[in-house]
């Protein structure tokens, strides 16, 4: 078989989770089944389109902090469609000699990020799925060094590993593959402070090729085992090193995700 | 107010508006620079300008409209900027999905090109076919297999790959799975190739349905097992046949006799053994034999249609479904064995007995069927081969009994249940004691006493003649010392009897030397009695030399009664004859020939020293008549019935 084969096809009618995070950035990248899909999740839960763009910033925010830490190797795991202010724009504007490798499970997302990076050097995507460790890190260490730090971005993908496949173990062996100095980014929904309708928004959730699963902050800390993780710590996303200038958010729990960044 | 003031307002009413894209310094400077463009009348750009920095949340647009409405109040400005806007979105829009549907082209392509890479270059075979048995596509390890090019297949029907060996209900399972009553089924299968060659598949066919759930097409996955299945072919041919001869052996054999069982009324079985195979093997060497054996298979496959086996050595098995005509049978194999055999430069002719048996299968199992088989060849052989046996259970009765007799002789002669009693012969010139012939007895715990005929033959079969003719020898020659001891001037003659086997025995001489040493008996007084054919049997010939070296003699037993051969008489050791009963019997009426026949042996044993004695001598014109035929010594009730060891000694003692 091919380096490229993947056990999943390509299948339009299922809603994917790269293209419903598409639309709810404002992305074009999208079809009817996902915005339908992403309709019926924001009946349930208005902040959803709020918490997807948070997340967005909060990537935006925390790549510029990790490219001012030295950093210039990326590895971006669960990347979606790269529209608005995607992490090799970002990365490479801060720092022009940095790398960067987008995985995703989804071919629809892989294919459009090829188109988009054709013509970035030092850009990278891989079809694989988060889970698939070994597959990633092979295919990354094409254009990364691995024996130099590496940021890994997990942002918004981890809840999308059910308990029954261990996300920390995941997480485990993606920490022994990196060197100290290595930077680890997760996102990650919770039921922490949400009212019960998110539940049932999970339960749609179920409709995309995988099912969102809520933690609570306690889990999500104990991935950064074996990581330190920097100021603020785990803290819901708007107050992971706000903008001066953004207005201070008094109530950051209706985004229902935490977000932190730590270091090997 | 200032354009930079301006920028800071619509800035805020952005952030405040939603989702912003951009980090708060790059927003500032954007939006300073589209202020100036404001500033400029360049609403159209503008509105184009925010969408590029995709600032494409509706609220966006909103919050600018109300942040141009309050800076300039310009109501043609704010539409300019929507309409600009409202234009780049669309082409944005229409950009975005064009991008889309070409990613979804390019991995359904890279998804399909994978299916086609895998398709092509499966290592199993793989075929499509329509549910009217079109074949609508193959790869190219079917192709090879069957040996077309996936072309030439594709012009091919499903059912013009039927062959001979093709499961009996394939066909049937075929049809369910495109019925769609199945989804799959699995099978052995072979193929003729193209150019006429045969291969064997492990084939699975799976059905695929359309998305109404209606079946559309089967897939055929073929492995080819050619190797395997002839591998395993072989080695079930190695493990259940006779490499040698290449007949079924006796594990095919039984297996086969348990199917008749299972699925017949009745069954027959010929066991058979070729008569003297052994000396074969002996004198011509284990090559000829094993060629004689080879060409007795192929008669035997020529000869019946029925399942013939090996079973071991010399022994071949028969087996016959619902039997007909046994006896027909078994008189074909005995004449089609009896045919001569040319082995190399060898001229050989070979019989075999056959012991035959036909039971309902209800009646018996296959392990008794294959005793009775066992039994009756042996009775055939005893009867004097080359002939066939129908089984009797009577026989068989008998035979068993026979068994069971045999058994028990070894720890009967531990118990000391053999006795002697010794019958005299005396001179028929005056009645004076010359000898005495020790006849073994044995008193059987629970048969009471039994003579010889009904246990020595048995005895020589077993091997346990060995052991008993010694013991027999020792007790004999003992009781002989000892009145030759007390006895000194009366010569009485010890006649011992000895079986063929026991004059095969190489150890015989040492044995007899050991005998006479611990019994201290003189040589000459000792005289061993064998059979006629006992005595010119050649293996026997040294032991019967070095007897007669050492001074003791040889007496023919039942002279007359095998295919006398006087000639012999000259070359071998031989110091008496005892004529057969009959002769004897012949006598008593007064008999002429009977009377000649006699004489004439007298006669002729007189004329090369032999002497002559008479066994069973019963009256008294028998009497008359042999001693006046010139014979020597008589043996019979008319002088003494046999008789104890203190019978003897008293006898001795008279006067």
């Amino acid at each position: 078989m091919g380096e490229d084969w993947v056990p999943a096809g390509v299948d339009m009618s299922r809603p994917s989770a790269a293209r419903v995070y598409d639309y709810f950035l404002g992305g074009a990248h999208n079809f009817a089944v996902d915005r339908e899909l992403a309709q019926q999740i924001e009946a349930m839960t208005p902040n959803i389109a709020e918490t997807m763009r948070s997340n967005r910033v909060f990537l935006r925010r925390a790549v510029r902090f990790l490219v001012d830490q030295g950093i210039r190797q990326f590895l971006d795991i669960g990347s979606g469609i790269p529209t608005a202010g995607n992490v090799h724009e970002i990365a490479l504007e801060a720092a022009a000699d940095s790398k960067i490798v987008y995985v995703d499970v989804d071919p629809v997302a892989v294919e459009h990020s090829r188109a988009i990076l054709v013509d970035t050097p030092n850009t990278a995507v891989v079809l694989a799925d988060a889970r698939d460790v070994d597959r990633i890190l092979g295919e990354a260490s094409k254009l990364l060094d691995f024996d130099r730090p590496v940021a890994v971005l997990l942002a918004g993908v981890l809840h999308f590993i059910p308990d029954g496949d261990d996300p920390a173990a995941t997480v485990a062996e993606i920490r022994d593959a990196v060197p100290a100095g290595s930077y680890l980014l997760i996102s990650h929904a919770t039921a922490d402070g949400q009212p019960a309708e998110v539940i049932e928004a999970q339960r749609l959730s179920g409709r995309t090729a995988t099912e969102i699963t809520l933690r609570p902050a306690a889990e999500i800390e104990a991935y950064f085992g074996g990581f330190e993780l920097v100021e603020p710590g785990l803290v819901f996303i708007p107050r992971w090193r706000p903008d001066p200038q953004d207005p201070v958010d008094e109530h950051p729990e209706r985004i229902g995700a935490y977000a932190g960044v730590a270091k090997k | 107010m200032n354009p930079s003031s301006f920028a800071d307002q619509w800035r805020q009413r952005l952030t405040a508006a939603g989702f912003v894209p951009l980090d708060a310094d790059r927003l500032g400077e954007l939006l300073s620079g589209l202020a100036e463009a404001l500033a400029g009348g360049q609403g159209e750009a503008v509105g184009a300008a925010l969408v590029e920095a995709r600032l494409t949340d509706p609220a966006m647009l909103a919050a600018t409209v109300e942040a141009i409405d309050a800076q300039f109040g310009d109501r043609e400005l704010v539409a300019q900027v929507a309409a600009g806007y409202a234009q780049a979105i669309r082409a944005a829009t229409m950009a975005g999905q064009e991008e889309l549907n070409q990613a979804v082209l390019r991995a359904l392509r890279a998804s399909e090109a994978r299916l086609r890479a895998v398709f092509d270059n499966a290592a199993i075979g793989i075929g499509v076919s329509a549910m009217d048995g079109r074949i609508v596509q193959v790869n190219h390890a079917f192709a090879d297999l069957l040996g077309y090019t996936p072309e030439q297949m594709c012009r091919l029907l499903v059912p013009s790959l039927t062959h001979p060996e093709d499961p009996r209900d394939m066909w049937r399972m075929y049809q369910a799975v495109i019925e769609g009553d199945v989804d799959h089924v699995r099978m052995e299968k072979a193929y003729y190739r193209k150019d006429g060659g045969e291969i064997w598949t492990d084939l699975t066919v799976s059905l695929i349905r359309d998305d109404a759930g209606r079946p559309e097409f089967t897939i055929a996955m073929v492995q080819d097992i050619t190797d395997r299945r002839r591998l395993k072919k072989r080695l079930e041919h190695q493990a259940t046949h006779d490499p040698l001869t290449g007949l079924p052996n006796r594990t095919k054999i039984a297996s086969d006799l348990d199917r008749i069982f299972r699925e017949h009324k009745s069954v027959g079985l010929c066991y058979l053994d070729l008569d003297g195979f052994k000396r074969i093997n002996d004198t011509l060497g284990h090559q000829v034999g094993d060629e004689l054996l080879t060409a007795v298979a192929a008669r035997l496959r020529e000869s019946t249609s029925h399942v013939a086996g090996r079973m071991s050595g010399d022994e071949f098995v028969v087996l016959v479904e619902d039997p007909e005509d046994m006896s027909g049978l078994a008189q074909r194999i005995l004449t089609e064995l009896s045919r001569p055999y040319r082995i190399g430069k060898h001229r050989l002719r070979i019989s075999a007995s056959i012991g035959v048996v036909e039971s309902p299968v209800a009646a018996t199992s296959p392990q008794e069927l294959m005793k009775a088989a066992d039994l009756t060849l042996y009775a055939a052989k005893s009867d004097g081969r080359g002939r066939f046996l129908m089984y009797d259970p009577e026989r068989d009765a008998r035979q068993a009994a026979r068994y069971a007799l045999a058994a028990e002789m070894p720890d009967a002669l531990d118990r000391r249940e053999f006795t002697l009693v010794y019958q005299p012969l005396v001179s028929l010139e005056d009645r004076e004691l010359r000898g005495v012939e020790a006849l073994v007895r044995w008193d059987h715990p629970r048969l009471g006493r039994l003579s010889p005929d009904s246990f020595i033959p048995l005895a020589e079969e077993t091997g346990v003649i060995l052991a008993l003719g010694r013991w027999v020898l020792e007790e004999a020659c003992a009781r002989a010392a000892e009145w030759a001891k007390t006895f000194p001037d009366r010569r009485v003659c010890m006649s011992v009897n000895m079986t063929v086997s026991q004059a095969h025995e190489p150890g015989l001489p040492a044995d007899v030397d050991g005998i006479l040493a611990r019994t201290g008996l003189d040589p000459s007084l000792l005289v061993v009695e064998l059979t006629e054919s006992a005595v010119m049997d050649p293996g026997g010939t040294a032991s019967l030399v070095a007897l007669a070296d050492r001074g003791i003699r040889i007496a023919i037993d039942d002279f007359g009664t095998g295919y006398s051969n006087l000639a012999y008489l000259r070359r071998l050791p031989v110091h008496m004859l005892k004529l057969a009963g009959p002769f004897v019997d012949g006598l008593r009426d007064g008999d002429k020939v009977d009377e000649h026949i006699v004489e004439t042996i007298v006669r002729l044993a007189h004329a090369i020293g032999i002497s002559v004695t008479a066994e069973a001598v019963e009256t008294p014109s028998q009497e008359a008549a042999l001693r006046r035929l010139g014979c020597d010594t008589g043996q019979g009730w008319l002088f003494s019935r046999p008789l104890t060891a203190e019978g003897v000694t008293e006898l001795l003692r008279a006067p």
